[in-house]
Formats: structure tokens, C-alpha cells, sequence
């Protein structure tokens, strides 16, 4: 995978991973177009579109846009059903998960990104261990937190 | 209050903002105080300004200022401040920023830090931005961790290699051993990753391809494995188990199976059960046998799982999926060439797709059902595509037509369906065909000589119902000008008579020549139509003559020159306007281009100006200064030979077959150069030829160093009469060749008349001349061809 992109019906970006190294203007102007594109489909057609020599991969859930740029000899089915993996880990996260929780936890949406996709490729293949290694991490601070604070108050 | 409620009160804040002015002023505020806060000292809120900052980011606003803020997070043995210092270096820190070198120590501690998560982080972070510099030198703690660490780190260190191969390719060695051993492990997100790895290394480097290929069967055994076990709750989606597992390993197999039997065969079954096996009625199960039908059309498979792989992607066509359908045809795009009869097993439905709505598909079906057609099939087809022509989206129209034109120009079965069908393209995407279909439908239609009242009758009313179309509108003047009497005639077999009159002809054409729609080279075709017209008809001359001289006047400076010229005819060369105006010959497909790049196209062409000698049915104009490298122009070059026809030098019949022939005269031209001293004395005439009563002789004048002047004439001593008399020559190719105008193609019989030709010669690099000559004529009827080589040149002065 390329990039993902995440966002609105009104084309706000949500999330953004770059899994290319590009420039932050050629980040913004791809984006645009990208958004552009997409949000001129209308709701009955293909999830798949060719676009300059990249393959897009979208899928609508509610009022986000999850958007895939996958290359020539990525499998555009299994890269639909990673967009649903994604969604159901959110879902799984947040407790039926809505475009606030994403917004006002962004921070979230990304650490768990981070745990299910690495360098653009699947790392774990099992919803449930990449909830665990979550659930972890977030214990992981938290203690942390804790105890410097409790440091700190002493 | 805890600073992360900070962080989503800033969101709100901005989120509230009822105008960008507002939010801009908000945003300002908020990053000035980030940007006091990274000043100070740690104040442990230090990771939720950072999280702001991000926030900021993605709205699209600059934080390049957080850059730095990044590397002192992540130096931080807070994990949540290297969470965040992580996750901000990813977003803004890209290897082309400096910056990013500054992690890289970081990175290298974390990857052997106590904490799991932390590693986690290090690593991920490497394989999203990592630069070559940062892969090169943290490689091999990578391969330390492949080897020597519990699974979660493993799977995340496999992928992180993938990253570094493919920043640093040549590292790719360096993983391999790893690689190999991973494969035996049993933790489906370790065994995906080493997979990953396995696949990126072999498709980088052909040698650890043949080293993977000895682990065809451990993979084949896995997908076994994954295939026949029962309901694993774990990996389970929708039926089937670790989907994504299943599609990568299929992936690898493609690879290695490729132009390799012994691997191909290895995998047959595996294939032949994934096949049938797997339940397709969820996105899941029809993503992996999708992989395995382009695993199998990739590998040396047998031809039973061949069909079985066409079956599927014919099953999935009529999926009411339509991602599932869109899918089908990008594989059978793929197949088409060689399983092409497999393919057309499925063209019905193929040519429904056509009229999907979803323009993906359509795009989709559009290519494929050009690949489908073929002589069989090609009216049924042709009538889809052309109804597809005339809905179909803009962006699609241009491919559209192009892919009519070439199915038809292969395929027609006859030229009355061909010029039908090139008509209808014209009339209903005539905007969009490329800028040679003009000269191309103009030379088919010369060449279908009993269609030519038949062509004008049709173009004509199309011209009188629409002249809005460029291409249709020069095509139908040229005609009209061509075979306008034909039109006036009235009566022709394939379609219905209509009495078109003379000032009907005239009328339209001047529509087209008044009308702003024109563009200024259909502008220039209607007024060289008119003038043609000039010698067709008997009674409108003089309203001819006086659209004619109008233009004389006209601003543009292309359609004033014809004007004047036409005008010329009229006047001082009145009794060469016959001979200028007459039919033009058939224009041959593979002689040179026609059209000559500016406006006015064919039309330009026709019509000498009147300063040519001897007017004659040749009417075709010689561009001064060309230069015809002949043995190029017949030695199957790809590339169209230069503009403009060249007199003497173009078959009479398709030169396809000429050329090719003279592809085999030409041989044994090449000489190896021989030094020669220059003489310049002019030198005698030869004879070079002698047979059948013609007699061709040769004479050569050196001109210059380098180049020479060759005369050819020709005698007919014989008792009849030879016409179309021409001449080609053919010189070694370093040799440049020029072949003047001919004095003409009749050679009278019994020697009262001659025929010359002047052929200019440059030869640059002094090699051997040698010319090999073909002439072809018509005598009693029949048509004679014969050919001769000229070894030697008269007098020294040739060489």
C-alpha cells in the first residue's frame, strides 16, 4: 500500500498515512485530487478506480471515506477487506466506533493503524491479537502515567 | 485539569469555528502557545502539545516547527512521550527532511529496549520513513531481531526488512537465511510477514528465486493447512480462514511458478482444490480465488485448471457484485491474448457490461470487447460498439473510436460496411478521432471505386444535415468535390435517388466555407472542392469563378493563397484547369503520408500550382528539397515515411507486397566503402537495359563531390503502345536518393517518343554505387514488371 487516506463527506481529511516519502505539497495535492475524485462517484459503483498509475481502493462507512492507494500487483479484494479489518478494530476500540471518536481521538485511530498495518503491508492477521497488543500499550501508559504522577504529588 | 482533555478542548474549539478567518485565528493562537510550551523545559505536558500539533497538521497547517520537539519525544523514556514522539516523526519527518537523521540513534536503542511496545514502536516507525541511510545502518539489528525475539517482534521485523529491500536492495542478502527459517513458524502474523519478505526478496534478486523455489512444497503444505482445517475462530473471516495469509502465499507461488514446470507442477493440486473449495459468496473467499486464478494463468499450468480459472472469472462476470465483475474483466484483459478462445466464450457478457453504469466497468468491458473482436463476430460486434459510441462517457470516446477504426480497418467485411462504419464514428464522435483519420478514410474511400456514388450520396446528406463535425465535413467536401458529378447524376443502385442540383452543391458547400463553426483547414477543403467542381459541372462556372475570387480577398493567409491560385487557373491557365482538376489517382495505403502536418490535408495536395511543367493525370505536388532514403521507406520501417507522394517512386499496386519484394532486391546492397578520387569529367551513356522492346539507358553527371546526377530514358522500340510507365530505384543505404519528375508515364511505340527521369544521388560516404531499378508498365492490357541492377557506372566519375 501506498497511502490511506480517511475522510468526510465534505472532504475533511481525518487520517493520513503516507507509506512514500513525499514532499508535503505533493502530499496536499494528491489529497485534493484524490478527494476530489472520489467524492464525485456516485453511491451504486465500482469500489475500484485507476488513478495516474496507482489502483484506489475506497469504501464509504457512514460518513467517512476510507480510501487505499495499492500498486499493480496488490489484490484489490483482500485490500477491501483490510478497510473492513480497520473499521471493525475501531469499532471493536471505541465501542461502536463514529466519526467524533475518530476526530477527538485521532491519536487512537493511528496507534492502532500502526498496530495492524507496517510499512503498507498487513503485520497482524488476527483481530484479536491486535486488540491485545493495543489494550497493552494503553496499559503500558497508563501505569506509567500513574506512577509519575503519583511521583510527582509526593 | 489533565492535559489531553486540553487536547480535545483545543479540537473543539476549532471545530466550532464558524469561518476559516475564525479557525485560522484559533489555530494561530494555539500554535504559538505549542511553540512557547516545546521552549520550555519538561513540564510533562509535553507529548499532548505535541498531539495539538499533529491535529494542527492534518487541518493542513504548517508545523515544521514540531520537527524537533519529535526527536526529544522520542529520546524521552516516557512511553507515552516516545508514543506520540513516534508518531509525529512519522507524520513529519520524511527522509528528505534532516531532521530524520537525528533518530536514528534513538531508533537503535529502542529496537533492544526491555519493553516490547517500545521496540514495536521503533520498528514501525523505521518502515514507514526509514531512509536508505537509517536502513543501512540499523539493517542488522533488524536481522538480530528475525532471529532471536517472541513473534510480536518478529512479524514487525519481517515487515521492516521488506522496507529496507526495497530502499536498499542489495540488504536483500542479507535477510534471506532469516527469511528461510521463518517460514516454519507457526504464528500466522510472523508466517504473513515472512512471506512478505520471501516474495520481495525473490522478485528483487533472480538467484534467491531459485534458492525460494525449494520451498514450494513447505507452502503448499501451509495453504493445505489454512484450506482443509476446520472453523478457526481466530483467522476465520466470513468462511475462510486468515484470507490475507492465504492471497500472499498464493502471491509467492505465482512467482515462483513462473516458466518454472517442476514448481508449476508441484502446486497443480493445491491449486485445482483452492479452486473448487473456497466459497465465494463473500468478498473474503472470492479475494483468494481471485489470486489463484491469476496464479494460475501465470504459472506452466496444466489445461484443465486452466478452464477451471477461466470458468470462475466467467462466473464472477455475472456476479451482482459489481466490484466482483470489475475484478473479472481486469483478469480477463490479462488472458485475452492467449486464451483468447477461452475469453470469447464470454463476450455476450462481456458486451452487456457495456452498459453499466459504473464507468470503471464500462472502461473495463470497452477494452476488452475490442480484444474480442474478430472476423467472425465483427458485424454483431461493431453494432454494440457503435451503439456504445453514442452514450458513452467523453472521457472513454476518443479510445472509443480509435479501437472501432482499427477493428474495422482488420476486420471489414467489405468496403461498403467499412466506409458505412467509418461514417457513423464521424457522425457521432467526429470530435474526437485522431487528426490521420481524415486522409485515411479519403484513401479507402479512392480505393472502393465502385462505392464512390454510393460514398457521395451518403456524405452528402450528412453534410447538409450537420457540418458542425470537422472530420465529416472534409471528408464529405473532398468527395463532393471528387466525385461531385457522380452526385449530380442522380441515380445510384444503393440508395435512393434524390435530385441533387447543381446550386444545391454549391450552396452546401458554401455553408461550410461561410459557417463560423468551419475550422480553417474544413474551410480550405470546401473551397478546393469548389474548384473542382469547376471541371463537373456545366453550369454554375461562373458563380464558382466568383467564390473563388472572393476569397482572393479572405484574411486567412492559407485560404487567400488558394484563392489566388484557383483564380490563376481560371485566367491565365485556363487550358491546364481540365488536366489540374481531373480525378486523382488511387492514393496507395503504405506510400507515403498524406496528410502534411499543417492545415488543408489532402486537398492541399491536388492541385499543382500552376507553375509545373506538362499538366498531366499525375497531379500530386512534389515538395521541393526531400530527401526518400528509399531502401528505408521499403524496408518494413515502422516509422510513416516522410510527407508528400513522390512521383515515380510509388507502387501502383499495395505496396505491402512491392515493398516486400524489394525488401529481398535490396538484399545484398550494402558495399564496404572504397576510398575514390573524384573525377569530373561527365561521362557516356549506358545501357542498362534491353528486353521486350523497352530500353533503358543510363547517364550519369557528377555534380559535386559527393553527388551525382543519374538520367534514365526510356525507348519503346516495340509495336505497341506502354502506359503507366514508371520507375523505382533503390541505392545502398548510405546513400541518399532523389527521384525527380518523370517527363511522363506513356512511351509511345516504335521509339517516337522518349521518357526521361533524373535521379539526384548523394553519396557521403563514397561507397560503391550501386542501383537496382524496377520498372513496371502496361502494354496490350497487361501489366509488365521487371527489374534490374546496375553494378557498375559509366566513366569514373560515378564512383
Amino acid at each position: 500500500m501506498q497511502f490511506m487516506l480517511l475522510f468526510s463527506r465534505q472532504g475533511k481529511l481525518r487520517l493520513q498515512k503516507w507509506y512514500v516519502p513525499l514532499s508535503d505539497k505533493e502530499k496536499k495535492k494528491i489529497t485534493r485530487e484524490l478527494v476530489q475524485t472520489v467524492l464525485a462517484r456516485k453511491p451504486k459503483m465500482c469500489s475500484f478506480l485507476e488513478w495516474r498509475d496507482l489502483k484506489i481502493v475506497y469504501k464509504r462507512y457512514a460518513s467517512l471515506y476510507f480510501c487505499c492507494a495499492i500498486e499493480d500487483q496488490d489484490n484489490e479484494l483482500i485490500t477491501l477487506e483490510i478497510i473492513h479489518r480497520y473499521v471493525e478494530l475501531l469499532d471493536k476500540y471505541f465501542g461502536s466506533v463514529c466519526e467524533l471518536d475518530i476526530i477527538f481521538n485521532f491519536e487512537k485511530a493511528y496507534f492502532i493503524l500502526d498496530e495492524f498495518l507496517l510499512g503498507g503491508e498487513a503485520q497482524e492477521t488476527s483481530k484479536k491479537n491486535v486488540l491485545k497488543a493495543i489494550e497493552q500499550a494503553d496499559l503500558l501508559q497508563e501505569s506509567e502515567d500513574e506512577y509519575l504522577s503519583v511521583k510527582i504529588f509526593k | 485539569m489533565s492535559p489531553s482533555v486540553r487536547l480535545q478542548e483545543m479540537i473543539r474549539v476549532i471545530r466550532s469555528a464558524r469561518t476559516q478567518g475564525e479557525e485560522r485565528g484559533v489555530i494561530q493562537r494555539e500554535c504559538a502557545a505549542i511553540r512557547a510550551q516545546f521552549r520550555q523545559a519538561d513540564n510533562g505536558g509535553r507529548s499532548h502539545n505535541l498531539a495539538k500539533l499533529l491535529y494542527v497538521h492534518m487541518l493542513g497547517y504548517p508545523a515544521h516547527f514540531g520537527q524537533m520537539e519529535c526527536v526529544r519525544l522520542i529520546a524521552s523514556p516516557r512511553y507515552s512521550e516516545k508514543r506520540v514522539g513516534y508518531l509525529g516523526a512519522m507524520m513529519l519527518l520524511d527522509e528528505k527532511q534532516d531532521a530524520s537523521l537525528l533518530i536514528t540513534n534513538s531508533i537503535k536503542n529502542d529496537l533492544s529496549h526491555s519493553s516490547q511496545y517500545v521496540q514495536s514502536l521503533a520498528l514501525c516507525t523505521l518502515a514507514c520513513m526509514g531512509s536508505a541511510e537509517m536502513c543501512r545502518d540499523l539493517a542488522p539489528e533488524i536481522d538480530r531481531l528475525l532471529r532471536a525475539s517472541n513473534s510480536y517482534i518478529k512479524k514487525k521485523a519481517a515487515l521492516c526488512a521488506v522496507h529496507i529491500v526495497r530502499k536498499v536492495p542489495e540488504l536483500g542478502e542479507l535477510f534471506t537465511p532469516a527469511a528461510r527459517s521463518l517460514l516454519s513458524e507457526k504464528n500466522h502474523g510472523v508466517l504473513h510477514g515472512a512471506v512478505v519478505l520471501i516474495t520481495e526478496l525473490c522478485e528483487r534478486n533472480p538467484e534467491t528465486l531459485e534458492q525460494f523455489r525449494k520451498t514450494v512444497p513447505d507452502l503448499v503444505q501451509i495453504m493445505k493447512g489454512l484450506v482443509t482445517t476446520g472453523y478457526s475462530p481466530e483467522h476465520n473471516v466470513a468462511g475462510i480462514s486468515d484470507p490475507f495469509l492465504q492471497v500472499r502465499i498464493l502471491r509467492l507461488l505465482r512467482i515462483l511458478g513462473r516458466n518454472n514446470d517442476a514448481a508449476s507442477d508441484a502446486m497443480n493440486d493445491l491449486l485445482a482444490q483452492v479452486a473448487t473449495n473456497t466459497d465465494s459468496s463473500k468478498t473474503a473467499g472470492s479475494a483468494v480465488l481471485y489470486e489463484t486464478v491469476l496464479t494460475v494463468m501465470d504459472i506452466k499450468s496444466e489445461s484443465g485448471l486452466r478452464v477451471l480459472a477461466v470458468n470462475i472469472l466467467g462466473r464472477f462476470l455475472l456476479n451482482n457484485d459489481r466490484n466482483i465483475r470489475y475484478i473479472s474483466m481486469t483478469s480477463l484483459q490479462k488472458i485475452v491474448v492467449t486464451d483468447h478462445n477461452a475469453v470469447q466464450r464470454h463476450r455476450g457478457t462481456i458486451v452487456d457490461c457495456l452498459k453499466d453504469p459504473d464507468a470503471s466497468v464500462k472502461r473495463r468491458a470497452l477494452e476488452l470487447s475490442l480484444a474480442l473482436v474478430s472476423a467472425v463476430n465483427i458485424r454483431s460486434m461493431m453494432k454494440e460498439l457503435l451503439l456504445f459510441l453514442s452514450s458513452c462517457p467523453p472521457e472513454l470516446k476518443a479510445q472509443a473510436a480509435c479501437g472501432i477504426f482499427n477493428a474495422a480497418e482488420r476486420y471489414a467485411p467489405s468496403q461498403r460496411w467499412h466506409i458505412d462504419t467509418i461514417l457513423h464514428v464521424l457522425t457521432t464522435a467526429g470530435g474526437d478521432v485522431r487528426d490521420e483519420t481524415v486522409p485515411n478514410l479519403i484513401q479507402l474511400i479512392t480505393t472502393a471505386s465502385d462505392l464512390h456514388c454510393y460514398t457521395v450520396h451518403k456524405l452528402y446528406r450528412a453534410l447538409i444535415t450537420d457540418i458542425s463535425q470537422q472530420s465529416l465535413v472534409q471528408v464529405a467536401c473532398w468527395c463532393i468535390g471528387e466525385y461531385g458529378d457522380l452526385l449530380l447524376r442522380g441515380e445510384c443502385d444503393e440508395i435512393e435517388p434524390v435530385q441533387v442540383s447543381e446550386d444545391d452543391v454549391l450552396d452546401a458547400l458554401e455553408t461550410v466555407l461561410q459557417s463560423h463553426m468551419s475550422s480553417p483547414a474544413t474551410r480550405g477543403f470546401a473551397l478546393t472542392a469548389t474548384m473542382k467542381l469547376s471541371t463537373r459541372i456545366t453550369d454554375n462556372v461562373d458563380r464558382i469563378r466568383s467564390i473563388v475570387s472572393i476569397y482572393g480577398s479572405c484574411i486567412d493567409v492559407e485560404l487567400q493563397q488558394r484563392a489566388v491560385e484557383y483564380n490563376a487557373l481560371f485566367k491565365k491557365y485556363d487550358h491546364m484547369r481540365a488536366a489540374v482538376l481531373e480525378r486523382m489517382p488511387v492514393i496507395d495505403k503504405s506510400s507515403p503520408d498524406h496528410s502534411n502536418g499543417e492545415s488543408g490535408g489532402g486537398a492541399l495536395k491536388e492541385v499543382e500550382p500552376p507553375k509545373l511543367k506538362q499538366g498531366e493525370a499525375v497531379t500530386a505536388q512534389e515538395p521541393a528539397n526531400q530527401v526518400c532514403d528509399l531502401l528505408d521507406l521499403l524496408g518494413g520501417s515502422e516509422e510513416p515515411p516522410q510527407p508528400g507522394p513522390i512521383l515515380g517512386s510509388t507502387a501502383p499496386g499495395p505496396a505491402s507486397t512491392a515493398g516486400g519484394d524489394l525488401l529481398d532486391l535490396l538484399g545484398g546492397l550494402e558495399t564496404p566503402e572504397t576510398p575514390e578520387t573524384p573525377a569530373l569529367t561527365p561521362a557516356p551513356t549506358l545501357t542498362v537495359y534491353e528486353k521486350n522492346g523497352v530500353t533503358l539507358k543510363l547517364h550519369c553527371h557528377k555534380q559535386s563531390e559527393t553527388g551525382l546526377t543519374v538520367t534514365l530514358t526510356a525507348s519503346n522500340s516495340s509495336d505497341w503502345d506502354m502506359s503507366s510507365f514508371t520507375l523505382q530505384a533503390a541505392v545502398p543505404k548510405s546513400v541518399q536518393l532523389h527521384m525527380k519528375a518523370p517527363s511522363g508515364d506513356f512511351l509511345p511505340a516504335r521509339g517516337t517518343a522518349t521518357l526521361t527521369q533524373t535521379v539526384l544521388l548523394n553519396n557521403p560516404n563514397k561507397v560503391m554505387l550501386k542501383m537496382r531499378i524496377r520498372m513496371s508498365y502496361t502494354s496490350q492490357g497487361s501489366a509488365f514488371q521487371d527489374t534490374m541492377q546496375i553494378d557498375s557506372f559509366p566513366g569514373p566519375a560515378c564512383h
